[in-house]
């Protein structure tokens, strides 16, 4: 057994609005620079519909992830070593900008330098990609809220693997609206398809990054990942992916796209796993079986056998006490209701989703019944065999049942709580009836419907003693920041060492604090700077200063 | 010794080779960041699919027959038995075919990287001056071949230019040997040079980095804090 740490997230699916919050606060944070225009590290996308990349989800196609040989042993779905080395030059496997969208800006200088004219003067998209007029025909939200889903939503190729009278069902019945971020796999696709080495897994927590210096821009690890979270910079010729705001976790504060979710959806803790264990469970012959396997992987963080193997491996004690109260390991373990998305891609993700429940209420409600009754809602969950089947695809390779337990799960907290909030005395049947307790749906409760601060974030410290060893250590020339006297090196902009994030932070904030005009769009130093903003009262800049006889 | 033959075939080469090798060095040291292949492919693949490996695939047929021509002396190859005319004859069909690939290949890619709008604003002038020295160092290549060995005579530059490539390299200078040479090989040596001085400078870098470790090392990478406790004074980047 060798025991690793894995930071972990889940989101619960239920009380997602699809604000797109957390989309904003993480490129404004991490991809507000050119070349990552089109880069969402987190994006929300309205299911059914086709996702961002489109239809990224079809493997058939883009061919992400891992499969099983004949001799039932995992190897690389696009490829493996050779194939990759010869398909190189021209990777045949790899979206294309405009399977994202081309981004673009307005012409807005147009509307303050346009000739006195009769008509008003419009400003006309163009395009960051050519720099030429562009028509906007696709964006990474097209279909949001099931736009134009009568024409797009057929494509999604979750739904096509479901029969179409569930397809035609379905569209009418609910959409809900899943975030991604990287899933931080245990079994990294992505890595295992990187030339250089240049990506990893950082040992300590789990985090897949890239090393900048070491990309050398083969663009395999974008065709290896299945869930199409690590992208191309056209500029600067490198791989960026998702880096679980290591900067803000190393220090004990959740993510960007974490903190800033107004539903507060989003739980962070470390699970810890059996590294010796991932290939094998990745390897399971049924699909249906990898969620299992999956939770096969992880490990008790109260067994002393695990605790004392974990010492071994150089577990700080800390963290040990952070993955006992960790509410990853709750949500998937106790309560049961938290499920890995697309196990069947064999990547084995880290981030995972509580199913969302309120379309059932919500169609259960609408058809005059009551929505909330235990009896109802655990007979509808039965019968609505349409979302059922669309969330099996999702989370568990097409298998209904853990979806409907967790499902029913979540059904049996509304009823049993709705008693208790009605004054009704406590029916300790319902809870029994989805495999619970009272105590432990009063506990689940808390973590779901309360969801307090501390017990949504459980991150450990990166220890003091190792913090000159973690990235942000990087001892590059402070001068070295975007604009500053040290960058731009003579190969334009994408040469010399790049900025310690640290560091390019420190002169945002200088910037923007002896600044005395407001943000200028154009200057990307004047940006609010969220990275590190700990949830605490407004960052400087967000809203213009109050001016004197407002006041 | 005519002065300018020295200036040429012994002068320009230690002073190409010497930037090349330093020039790398220091790239390496100063620019890791910047040491990528700069792929394109992400604006265009159409014509890039077909373009980019036959360019790639060509010039490393071209690059393996300049190993075989330059590196390994002419006893050799006749010690194993193989006569003046056969090597030539292998020589001239598959140096042709895998030049007329390449320039093939290089001819779509910088008509691809002109007409489509995306590649060319991602174009530098860096890269048009390595693009205008890489083909005609092709092309002087390819017209050499075909001058003497597929319209002329027939020219045996493996007792001259190879000999004089080698007394480079075992630091015993022969400028002579290249000074008697036809014209076309002069000229493709010299453009050669030329190109040896610039590469440290240009995107042909990734080539230095080909990934053939990908083909022995494990899928998954991990750096640990004991991996990541060496020193280094540029720093890892993280994203």
């Amino acid at each position: 057994m060798r025991v690793m740490a894995q930071l972990a997230m889940v989101m619960n699916l239920d009380k997602c609005i699809g604000c797109h919050t957390c989309s904003v606060t993480c490129k404004q944070a991490w991809t507000n620079r050119s070349g990552t225009e089109y880069v969402w590290f987190n994006n929300v996308e309205t299911r059914p519909g086709q996702g961002y990349p489109r239809t990224y989800q079809d493997q058939d196609k883009w061919k992400g992830g891992w499969e099983l040989n004949r001799r039932g042993r995992l190897r690389l779905r696009a490829g493996g070593r050779l194939r990759k080395l010869l398909t190189i030059f021209a990777n045949p496997l790899m979206p294309s900008i405009q399977d994202y969208y081309e981004p673009w800006t307005y012409d807005y200088d147009r509307l303050f330098s346009a000739p006195q004219t009769e008509d008003t003067p419009v400003a006309r998209p163009r395009s960051l990609i050519s720099g030429q007029d562009t028509k906007i025909t696709w964006s990474a939200n097209w279909d949001d809220n099931l736009a134009g889903a009568p024409e797009l939503a057929p494509a999604d190729p979750v739904l096509r693997k479901v029969s179409d009278q569930v397809r035609l069902e379905f569209e009418r019945a609910f959409m809900f609206y899943l975030p991604r971020i990287c899933e931080h796999c245990l079994n990294p696709s992505c890595v295992a398809s990187c030339p250089s080495g240049a990506m990893y897994k950082r040992a300590e927590d789990g985090i897949v990054l890239v090393d900048q210096e070491r990309c050398r821009g083969w663009r395999m690890c974008v065709t290896g990942c299945p869930y199409k979270k690590v992208y191309f910079n056209h500029r600067t010729g490198k791989a960026e992916k998702c880096t679980f705001c290591y900067p803000r976790v190393e220090v004990g504060i959740p993510t960007v796209c974490s903190e800033t979710c107004v539903g507060r959806l989003r739980y962070i803790g470390l699970v810890l796993y059996d590294a010796d264990r991932v290939a094998e469970a990745a390897a399971v012959p049924d699909e249906r079986e990898l969620y299992e396997a999956q939770r096969g992987v992880l490990l008790d963080p109260h067994d002393p056998g695990v605790i004392a193997a974990a010492r071994a491996e150089g577990v700080p004690d800390d963290w040990l006490d952070a993955a006992r109260r960790s509410p990853i390991h709750k949500l998937i373990f106790e309560y049961g209701v938290a499920l890995p998305l697309h196990p069947e891609y064999r990547t084995m993700p880290m981030v995972w989703y509580i199913p969302p429940l309120s379309p059932v209420v919500d169609v259960l409600t609408g058809t005059g019944n009551d929505g909330e009754d235990a009896g109802n809602l655990f007979g509808a969950i039965d019968a609505l065999r349409i979302p059922v089947g669309y969330l099996a695809e999702l989370f568990t390779a097409g298998d209904p049942e853990p979806v409907r337990a967790a499902l029913r799960r979540l059904a049996a907290m509304r009823s049993y709580m709705r008693r208790l909030n009605l004054g009704q005395s406590p029916d300790e049947s319902i809870a029994t009836a989805a495999g619970l307790t009272g105590e432990r749906i009063e506990a689940m409760h808390r973590l779901l419907a309360l969801a307090p601060y501390g017990e949504r974030y459980v991150i450990p410290k990166a220890h003091a003693e190792q913090g000159a060893l973690l990235e942000e250590a990087a001892t590059g020339c402070s001068l070295d920041y975007e604009g500053g006297p040290g960058m731009g090196g003579p190969f334009g902009e994408a040469s010399g060492t790049p900025a310690p994030v640290a560091v390019e932070n420190f002169h945002a904030l200088k910037d923007r604090q002896e600044t005395g005009s407001l943000v200028d769009p154009a200057d990307r130093e004047g940006r609010v700077n969220l990275l590190n903003w700990d949830g605490k009262g407004l960052p400087d800049g967000l809203f213009p200063r109050k001016r004197k006889e407002d006041s | 010794m005519n002065p300018l033959d020295l200036l040429l075939w012994v002068v320009a080469p230690y002073v190409a080779l010497t930037i090349f090798v330093l020039g790398h060095v220091w790239r390496y040291r100063y620019d890791k960041f910047g040491w990528t292949t700069r792929s394109s492919q992400l604006y265009e693949s159409r014509l890039l699919r077909i373009g980019s490996p036959l360019f790639h695939f060509g010039i490393l047929v071209v690059i393996l027959g300049h190993v075989g021509g330059l590196v390994i002396p002419k006893a050799w190859t006749e010690a194993v038995g193989v006569s003046e005319d056969a090597y030539h004859g292998m020589a001239v069909v598959l140096g042709t075919i895998a030049g007329v690939c390449t320039l093939t290949g290089l001819a779509i890619l910088i008509y691809r990287r002109r007409t489509v709008g995306p590649v060319f604003s991602a174009t530098t002038r860096n890269d048009k001056l390595m693009y205008a020295v890489l083909t005609l160092v092709i092309v002087l290549g390819l017209a050499a071949t075909v001058a003497a060995n597929v319209i002329g005579g027939g020219y045996d530059y493996r007792t001259t230019v190879s000999p004089w490539f080698r007394s480079i390299f075992l630091l015993r200078p022969e400028p002579s040997l290249m000074a008697g040479a036809p014209p076309l090989f002069q000229l493709h040596a010299l453009s050669a040079l030329v190109l040896f001085a610039i590469w440290p400078f240009t995107r042909l870098v990734h080539m230095l980095t080909a990934p053939i470790g990908y083909l022995t090392r494990p899928y998954i990478v991990y750096r640990s804090r004991d991996a990541a406790a060496r020193p280094t004074s540029s720093g890892r980047g993280g994203f």
